[in-house]
């Protein structure tokens, strides 16, 4: 077996910083896409934040969305386009706070679509800012002292929360801290697509990535970093799997 | 085929949509035009096309901006608060150059306002659709007949020109009922090949976008929508001159207010003053030139709007200091009568008449 590119995957090389985790994440999307064949009819639309010119590193096409907004644009084309595949790759900011509403909507409605959501605990594109995940007690730049829960709030748990809802097919969290770890985020964002082309419901696919650039370490303490204070508060694991036997059509 | 049938301009903008080729309709419920909305929910699965009610306006402009994106004839509409909404939207329609039809069913403002009629949304519409540089094409109806034709215009020249168009009503347009007819006219379909539809692995993938990082770049892209723009000002000007020819005064009026402002005028003809009117039936682009022109033969133009005073800005700047301007006007989700405009019609004319 030879190691190969995937053919979803553009030629360019990313604008991501070193030791960042999207590039993974990328490859792995792209390569689900190949192993469902289906690049030549899928839609993926990028976010704002790191990933906002992602559009450019997928050979499948893409639009890029408004902050937030991917899951309302991700429902514009799937509702015209049923037969073809459609994700969104958004970050922590995008997805949970100015496009939760979308997000939890979009679940709701059980929409045919695939999300994938890359959680740093940080907004990493303006600097390293709070983020509806960033840890109680992280320092980021919006929280010089540390997030106080009493002042700023907590964390949302995303997974969990779309978890309850009845249109939600498949909500997974995995992480990009270890080999073991991508290689069951690949088995989950391959089911996410396959669970959205059987239009079974709504899937979701929650990956825990590293931002060694804005948490201020390097990038072997950053995978150590997601280890030691992002598994604890964000379990791994499958929070919803509506399984072979269902699909959204008979909910 | 072609019988007339009673219709509420909500109802019938929303069949014309259909008729026209529109395949996809995304909205939330705002008076006073819901009725759009639940009319398409009854219709649209019939047509064969998409029906959704988003969580929000900003859902919702954000679904048509997908559904345009894949090349699909979407609509969304509302009424102002509900379009301030879909400003962000817009503004991102516009920027990745897409197709598609937005229509305004105004009330009162600001805030929350009201849901009676209104004519507050003009500078929003023509001035400020959304941050940037940048247009919508704004199509004023002042009938139900015009709440049908002017649609299957919108869908038309959105493909067109590749830009978001707005259909400019109010709430008297949206709940008032008239005969109408539905043209047999088959829609201006263009090819997009833009479209992010699913490349097949037939052509290269399609990126649809409004960012652009480097200001010579961003500057170029925008110089060239402009250019765009500067020939729909050159082509798609549209209004309607009643009794011009041999005008002294001249009311300017749109939409609704433009019906009530034509009995006045009218009204101000049996009573001797040499009166006419003109009625912009494209907002942006404005009809500068026939006020430019009218300028040079009338002594005065009345202004008459459901607002404090919007287009009156773009009848000066038309007019350009060549004789007065007056205004009148109601805002709120007041409507102006026949005679209220009659008087001031008078009073400018220098007539005295202090029996209306």
């Amino acid at each position: 077996m030879i190691y190969n590119k995937p053919d979803a995957l553009s030629d360019l090389s990313t604008h991501y910083c070193p030791g960042c985790t999207h590039g993974i994440i990328h490859k792995l999307i792209a390569a689900a896409l190949d192993e469902l064949d289906c690049e030549g009819r899928t839609i993926g639309i990028a976010p704002v934040g790191c990933a906002v010119m992602a559009y450019d590193y997928f050979n499948c096409d893409m639009i890029e969305a408004a902050h937030g907004r991917a899951p309302a644009v991700a429902t514009g084309v799937k509702r015209n386009l049923p037969e073809h595949v459609v994700f969104t790759y958004q970050g922590d900011g995008d997805l949970a706070a100015i496009g939760l509403t979308e997000t939890v909507h979009a679940a709701a409605r059980g929409e045919l679509i695939t999300i994938i959501f890359v959680n740093n605990a940080i907004y990493g594109m303006t600097g390293g800012q709070m983020a509806p995940t960033s840890l109680p007690g992280q320092i980021t730049q919006t929280t010089p002292f540390g997030r106080d829960v009493q002042h700023a709030g907590y964390p949302i748990h995303i997974c969990e929360m779309l978890s309850t809802l009845d249109g939600a097919a498949l909500v997974e969290r995995v992480s990009m801290d270890s080999i073991p770890n991508i290689a069951k985020a690949q088995k989950a964002i391959k089911k996410a697509f396959t669970y959205q082309i059987q239009k079974k419901g709504f899937s979701i696919v929650e990956v825990l990535s590293s931002c060694p650039t804005n948490w201020g370490v390097t990038p072997v303490e950053a995978l150590q970093w997601i280890r030691d204070k992002m598994m604890p508060y964000y379990p791994l694991g499958v929070f919803k799997d509506i399984g072979e036997k269902q699909n959204h059509e008979t909910n | 085929m072609n019988t007339k049938l009673l219709m509420k301009g909500n109802e019938a903008l929303a069949e014309a949509a259909i008729r026209c080729g529109c395949k996809s309709y995304f909205g939330y419920p705002i008076t006073p035009q819901t009725e759009i909305a639940a009319y398409m929910a009854k219709r649209m699965p019939k047509a064969g096309g998409v029906y959704l009610q988003a969580e929000s306006e900003i859902s919702a402009i954000n679904m048509v901006y997908g559904a345009a994106a894949a090349g699909i004839r979407s609509m969304t509409s509302s009424s102002s608060p509900g379009i301030s909404l879909k400003t962000e939207g817009i503004s991102y329609l516009i920027g990745a150059d897409l197709p598609c039809v937005i229509v305004n069913v105004m009330r009162g403002g600001p805030g929350l306002g009201g849901i009676q009629p209104s004519q507050s949304d003009y500078w929003q519409a023509t001035r400020a659709p959304g941050h940037g540089d940048g247009h919508l094409l704004v199509l004023a109806p002042a009938g139900i007949q015009e709440m049908v034709d002017l649609t299957y215009l919108a869908f038309d020249l959105a493909d067109e020109y590749r830009m978001p168009v707005m259909i400019l009503a109010d709430g008297i347009l949206g709940q008032m009922m008239e005969p109408v007819e539905f043209p047999q006219q088959e829609p201006k379909y263009v090819p997009k090949p833009w479209a992010t539809n699913g490349h097949q692995k037939n052509r290269e993938h399609n990126i649809v976008n409004s960012l652009c990082l480097n200001p010579a770049e961003l500057e170029q892209s925008i110089q060239k929508r402009f250019l765009r723009y500067q020939q729909i000002a050159q082509t798609q000007v549209r209004y309607q001159a009643y009794d011009t020819e041999d005008a002294k005064i001249v009311v300017v009026a749109y939409g609704a207010t433009a019906r009530i402002a034509l009995a006045a005028v009218r009204q101000a003809r049996k009573q001797g003053i040499e009166a006419g009117l003109i009625r912009p039936i494209t907002l942006w682009p404005f009809p500068k030139e026939v006020l430019l022109q009218l300028a040079k033969q009338v002594e005065s133009f009345l202004c008459v709007e459901m607002s404090m005073g919007q287009m009156l800005e773009d009848v000066q700047l038309a007019v350009n200091g060549r004789c007065p301007i007056y205004f009148f006007g109601h805002t709120g989700g007041v409507v102006p009568t026949p005679d209220e405009i009659v008087r001031e019609i008078l009073q400018i004319s220098g007539g005295k008449n202090d029996d209306l």
